[in-house]
């Protein structure tokens, strides 16, 4: 679905998140991360150590704990350098999404408006809210705004991506500007509705770069709950300490250091801005702006999806859906007569029938010298008046009526219950005569967008309620809800049974997501938890949601939707998966830890690392590796499949939780195997 | 074996008209004995001037709580110190020293009964009566009264309203503490224990020796001593003496009196977060709704019916951590003891040193697993003497704090736990984590987590004082490994409210009964004021709707992963001085 670049890193991206790993060492940076600072702390400390060894009374052979602590120290400095670096390979990313949107914004001339009507020519940059410009072709539209004056098609594919020029026009809902975009023809009268600097685009940009990202309140929550652990294991290593030496035991301060840093949950900790800002680039990518990250994951929270059936659902055009020969007259007569009235009929409508005629097998041919007939809001019909003199009409069952009554023609007795029947179905039908015949109807009716089926399903599947508004009539509407299979529907909608409805699922206690373009959605999109409005809606209503769909596709949301559990997803899978390594860091380290003072505590030495050294090496390292293998993870976020939650529970507490028990097992033991020869060749076989 | 799991099985069938009696008396509702009880507490009402519909809300009932707690201190402590006098006083006990006194009163009234003194020489009959046996009540009725709060807290019926703690005090304390008491004491004074206001009898034993033996209210102390999960023996040797506990009927008497109540207490929450749901169905769904629409698949089963849906996890995982650690105690004791097999001595048996020969191994580690993990803290053999691993089995048990836990108490601090494992769980299916149908925030999680830190915080950092300092160290009678079990058993069974003791210790001096003084204090007032605050902070939430997406926490596997987070969260927190206390011990005395 992206159109723009994505592949995981560049070579930029890369450069330039080395360099920000570095600058994010400075510690008063640090501290807005407590459980990678506390790695920091610890890598001062050792670095103190590996000057003066025995600065804290640690015994020790003098080069061997020197040593010792200069890895414990290096290994502690790529911690914190790694935890950095996810964070700014995701704001990296997050830039350069930025980049690709900035250049859109290059400071443009622009025709400013003075009150006497004179023009004047300034920069885009020093406009202000409420002045009025004015943009001709080939010119790009200087600033966010609204059209007071004027028609014109603009091409957004600046923003979009979409190459089809849109039409703007002042009034209705469709007079909205964005700047950045170029008018491809005719002129506008825009007043510009923002002030530079604080344009759309330029909130958006400050959103995608992170720099103005707010922890959401499940972020502050998971926070919460890792600095406890943190707090939980110093209060754990600093008691050890006593408590080791009654028991016979001195353990050395980078040990200590070591375990704490390994218990306390570095993983989550170090990623979990990274996921954060992944998560908003992700909904960036989808040519979704979210005004916030938490409205990113409200979405995940949503219970009820208020969706409009015109645009979202259905096409909202009436296509052709079958043929009804009445009074005698047969299908195939009925077919070729409607497909000759399309031929030249470029309505959906039109081209709807020929499309279903052909499919049925009808080979009508334009003929020479035949006289197209428009349709007009006066006659309702169309049609064609052929060179032998026949005159074939298709139109509004009464007009058409009138028309056969003129020519002297008779009303099918069948004709009637026929159109009555589709109406009864929620179509519409087209009555089709050839001269003063009736031959039949054509039934039209509005078709449910390919897949909707499929993704309400989904939709279901993780309980998500989908209520379908409309202006239609009951019985249209529950023809349509049915073939969509939506849960629930409203007949003869107007703006305001939307309000209620929504207060009315809150009052339940449900998450409620609507889409909406109109300005008489703003109240609705504003009362919503989640409200995407659409970017060719009016400012209103931007103004009102809390995410906006630079595509103006409004099943996006349900997308949307899926982003905003991932993201969820994502950060619980990797807590898990961090503080499920605690188990296998605990039987690597305690036994090293006891064994020279406590030989038979070696039994709980289960992976049968080489030596105590190599022992708490090897866990330190793991617990470093494991950082940048998982930013992959991070970026890209946890695999969402829609299930249940109670399967989804199970599976993601199988890959993860199990997963998290198991692998650093295989880990420690792996890169143990590789260290011990390595220590033993520079003397640190033992303590 | 097969003795422990009829005594488990039967306890299962007995817990469930407990609970659903609870139930009742916690959410007012009406039961057989209303007529009589109703006149009663209806004068003591009047007599206290409460006024049992005045509610509360979480703040006010703490503050009663913590209050009327002190004022029972102060006055229990004076008691102690003036008990000299000659009222019933026919053993002419002295005064109470003053460290003695404050540990002695803080232990009564936090639940713990923790005894650093011994009830024959300590204790007048009048101390035994005003402060020991009244403190049973009160303490146990008290930590009843916050959980019964804090259920209704969760059950969220009303934004602020959790309660007028006097009345729950009362009703609490006629409905429920005095019944079961005299029921359960008459069946003891039935199997011997004695319930009198003579003086200790001297008799002439046929090898012609000399033998004082003890008399008092004993059977009156014996049965809300497990009732209330206090603990306190009448004497230093607890229910392993004949006098307190000579059967092995007795024994079960006073198992199922400690197991009942705490098991109990997550039926009534089972059936109070239960009544919400019932009241919120049926679902009014759109009226207007397309076909198709799921409606919210009502699940009925016999266990739901016994304890409650959300009762119902809770109670599973609770059970299966006491059954783990209950297999691991026997098996550890059914191994007997190497070293004294070396010597010659049969362990055929299994380790029955410092165990009594009615109860044999089986009785005795489900006795040391049942009073831990219920917090009770009585003994009916001396722990100190278990085996290194089936002396962790108790100490790991206290150190959760979890495991059905003390009046109460325990629920709470599992809620507690739960908390954590819903949060973890919701982030892994995609939703803002929601229990109970209210949404887990920042402010819940930062109660919580203070409540998850306290328990280890007391318990390591007093740990690391003991054995860092002489004062301390001076307590240890048995330096190596099984000292440094000594010193934390102290402690967790103070922070956790419990009262055993590994009775090794030298305890009675300045040191180890102001620092278990004040570890008890804080173990037991700090958690309850912050998870009281949780249930404040969530009763005020609007409930979140139930739906295929959201997280269902009444299932089997929800208990699954509350156990495996109990485990990791706080078993593994003890992990490295366990690893230096009885796993060393254990290892050394099996290399």
């Amino acid at each position: 679905m992206s159109k723009r670049n994505q592949k995981l890193i560049t070579p930029e991206i890369f450069r330039q998140a080395v360099i920000g790993s570095f600058i994010k060492l400075n510690p008063v940076y640090m501290m807005k991360n407590p459980v990678m600072f506390v790695v920091e702390i610890g890598f001062f400390i050792t670095l103190v150590l590996s000057f003066f060894p025995g600065l804290f009374g640690d015994i020790g052979t003098g080069t061997n704990l020197r040593a010792y602590n200069i890895i414990v120290c290096v290994v502690l400095f790529i911690t914190v350098l790694f935890a950095n670096f996810a964070e700014s390979v995701a704001e990296g990313r997050g830039k350069a999404q930025a980049a690709s949107l900035k250049k859109t914004q290059k400071d443009t001339k622009a025709r400013l408006l003075l009150e006497d009507g004179t023009e004047k020519t300034v920069l885009s940059s020093e406009l202000k809210k409420g002045d009025v410009v004015f943009v001709s072709a080939g010119e790009i539209i200087p600033g966010d705004g609204e059209v007071i004056e004027g028609i014109a098609s603009v091409d957004e594919s600046a923003i979009t991506g979409e190459s089809a020029p849109v039409v703007r026009e002042s009034g209705g809902d469709f007079c909205s500007v964005t700047g950045g975009t170029t008018i491809v023809s005719d002129w506008l009268k825009i007043r510009i509705t923002s002030d530079a600097g604080d344009s759309f685009l330029d909130r958006m940009i400050a959103l995608v770069e992170g720099a103005s990202r707010k922890k959401t309140p499940n972020e502050i929550a998971l926070s919460t709950l890792l600095v406890s652990l943190t707090i939980i294991f110093l209060i754990v290593i600093v008691t050890l300490y006593p408590i080791g030496l009654y028991s016979g035991v001195q353990l050395q301060i980078s040990t200590l250091i070591a375990l704490t840093v390994c218990l306390i949950p570095t993983t989550i900790g170090g990623l979990l801005s990274a996921i954060g800002i992944a998560g908003m680039d992700r909904v960036t990518r989808f040519n979704v702006i979210a005004m916030s990250g938490k409205a990113v994951e409200a979405c995940g929270d949503v219970d009820t999806m208020i969706l409009d059936k015109t645009g979202t659902i259905t096409y909202g055009n009436r296509l052709a859906a079958d043929f009804f020969p009445v009074g005698g007259a047969s299908r195939s007569e009925l077919i070729r007569c409607a497909a000759l009235t399309s031929l030249h009929d470029d309505t959906p409508e039109g081209k709807s029938t020929l499309e279903l005629a052909r499919h049925l097998g009808d080979t009508s041919r334009e003929e020479e010298n035949a006289e197209y007939i428009e349709f007009t809001a006066q006659t309702r019909m169309s049609g064609v008046n052929l060179p032998d003199g026949t005159k074939v009409r298709k139109g509004a069952a009464e007009a058409i009526e009138q028309y056969v009554k003129s020519l002297g023609g008779m009303i099918p007795s069948d004709l009637h219950d026929q159109v009555n029947k589709i109406s009864s179905l929620g179509g519409t039908p087209l009555t089709v005569c050839e001269n003063n015949r009736i031959l039949g109807v054509i039934y039209l009716k509005d078709t449910v967008k390919p897949g909707m089926v499929e993704r309400f399903e989904r939709l279901r599947a993780i309980g998500i309620k989908t209520i379908m508004c409309t202006g239609d009539n009951p019985l249209t509407a529950a023809t349509i809800a049915r073939e969509a299979g939506v849960d629930g529907f409203i007949a003869e909608c107007r703006p305001e049974d939307k309000i209620d409805v929504i207060k009315k699922e809150q009052a339940e206690g449900k998450i409620v997501a609507m889409t909406g373009d109109g300005t008489n959605d703003a109240p609705a999109l504003a009362q919503a938890n989640v409200g995407l409005a659409m970017n060719s809606g009016t400012t209103a209503a931007k103004e009102a949601a809390n995410m906006v769909d630079l595509d103006s596709d409004p099943t996006k949301i349900l997308e949307v939707v899926e982003i905003g559990k991932q993201l969820l997803i994502t950060r619980g899978s990797l807590t898990t998966f961090s503080i499920a390594n605690d188990i296998a860091k605990y039987f690597a380290i305690i036994p090293a830890m006891f064994m020279m003072a406590i030989p038979q505590l070696s039994v709980l030495n289960i992976m049968r690392l080489a030596t105590p050294y190599s022992a708490i090496l090897s866990a330190l390292i793991f617990n470093a590796v494991i950082i940048p293998c998982l930013i992959p993870l991070a970026m890209k976020g946890v695999k969402y499949r829609p299930m249940s939650s109670g399967k989804m529970l199970a599976r993601n507490m199988m890959i993860y939780g199990l997963g998290g028990v198991i692998t650093p097992f295989v880990g420690i033991k792996i890169i143990d195997t590789l260290i011990a020869p390595l220590l033993t060749a520079i003397g640190m076989a033992g303590f | 074996m097969l003795q422990i799991a009829l005594t488990i099985l039967i306890y299962l069938i007995l817990v469930i008209p407990v609970g659903i009696y609870v139930y009742h008396i916690a959410a007012g509702k009406h039961t057989f004995a209303d007529p009589v009880f109703n006149r009663i507490d209806g004068v003591i009402y009047k007599i206290c001037g409460i006024r049992p519909q005045n509610s509360m809300d979480w703040k006010r009932y703490a503050v009663s709580l913590v209050l009327t707690n002190g004022a029972m201190i102060l006055l229990g402590y004076i008691i102690l110190r003036i008990q000299s006098i000659g009222l019933f006083n026919p053993n002419g006990i002295g005064a109470m020293e003053e460290s003695l006194s404050f540990n002695t009163i803080i232990s009564f009234m936090t639940n713990t009964n923790l005894q650093h003194y011994s009830g024959e020489t300590g204790l007048s009959y009048l101390s035994q009566m005003l402060v020991i046996i009244f403190m049973m009540f009160v303490s146990a009725a008290s930590g009843y009264a916050a959980c019964v709060a804090f259920i209704r807290g969760l059950a969220g019926k009303t934004k602020d309203n959790v309660g007028n703690f006097f009345a729950d005090l009362v009703r609490i304390t006629t409905r429920v503490l005095l019944p079961f008491s005299v029921i359960g004491g008459m069946l003891l004074v039935w199997q011997g224990v004695p319930q009198n206001f003579s003086g200790n009898t001297v008799v002439d034993t046929i090898e012609g020796a000399k033998q004082i033996i003890a008399m008092g209210p004993v059977a009156a102390l014996e049965i809300i001593k497990h009732l209330g999960t206090n603990g306190g023996g009448f004497l230093g040797a607890n229910s392993a003496t004949p006098i307190e506990n000579p059967t092995i009927l007795s024994n079960l008497i006073e198992l199922y009196s400690m197991m009942l109540l705490p098991g109990a207490c997550v039926i009534t929450f089972g059936k109070m977060v239960r009544d919400r749901r019932r009241n919120l169905l049926p679902d009014s769904l759109l009226e207007d709704s397309a076909a198709g629409a799921p409606k919210a698949r009502v699940r009925k089963g016999l266990t739901e019916w016994m304890y409650g849906r959300e009762g119902r996890s809770i109670f599973a995982a609770m059970g299966i951590l006491f059954l783990i650690g209950m297999g691991v105690c026997f098996w550890a004791e059914s191994q007997g003891n190497p070293a004294l097999a070396e010597m010659g001595l049969s362990q055929s048996m299994g380790s029955m040193e410092g165990k009594e020969v009615r109860f044999g191994v089986a009785q005795s580690s489900l006795f040391t697993t049942v009073t831990t993990s219920f917090t009770t803290g009585t003994v009916n053999n001396m722990h100190d003497t278990l085996t290194p691993l089936g002396g962790m089995i108790p100490m790991l048990h206290m150190m959760l704090n979890v495991v059905f836990g003390g009046k109460g108490v325990g629920l709470m601090n599992m809620i507690t736990y739960a908390v954590l494992a819903v949060f973890i769980s919701g982030l892994m299916i995609g939703r803002t984590p929601e229990y109970l149908g209210k949404k887990i925030e920042g402010r819940e999680m930062k109660l919580a987590a203070l409540c998850i830190i306290i328990h280890p915080l007391l318990i390591l950092a007093f740990s690391a004082l003991a054995v860092g300092t002489q004062a301390g160290l001076a307590g240890i009678t048995n330096p190596g490994y099984h000292g440094l079990s000594q010193v934390l058993y102290e402690f967790a069974s103070s922070a956790a409210n419990n009262g055993s003791g590994f009775e090794g210790l030298a305890d009675n001096t300045l040191f180890w009964n102001i620092t278990t003084g004040l570890v008890m204090f804080f173990g037991r007032y700090l958690s309850m004021i912050l998870q009281l605050a949780i249930a404040g902070s969530l009763m005020k939430k609007r409930f979140v709707s139930e739906s295929t997406g959201t997280l269902h926490t009444d299932t089997m596997s929800f208990a699954v992963i509350l156990v495996f987070v109990v485990y990791i969260f706080a078993a593994l927190t003890f992990f490295p001085v366990l690893a230096l206390g009885p796993v060393a011990e254990h290892l050394t005395l099996w290399a």
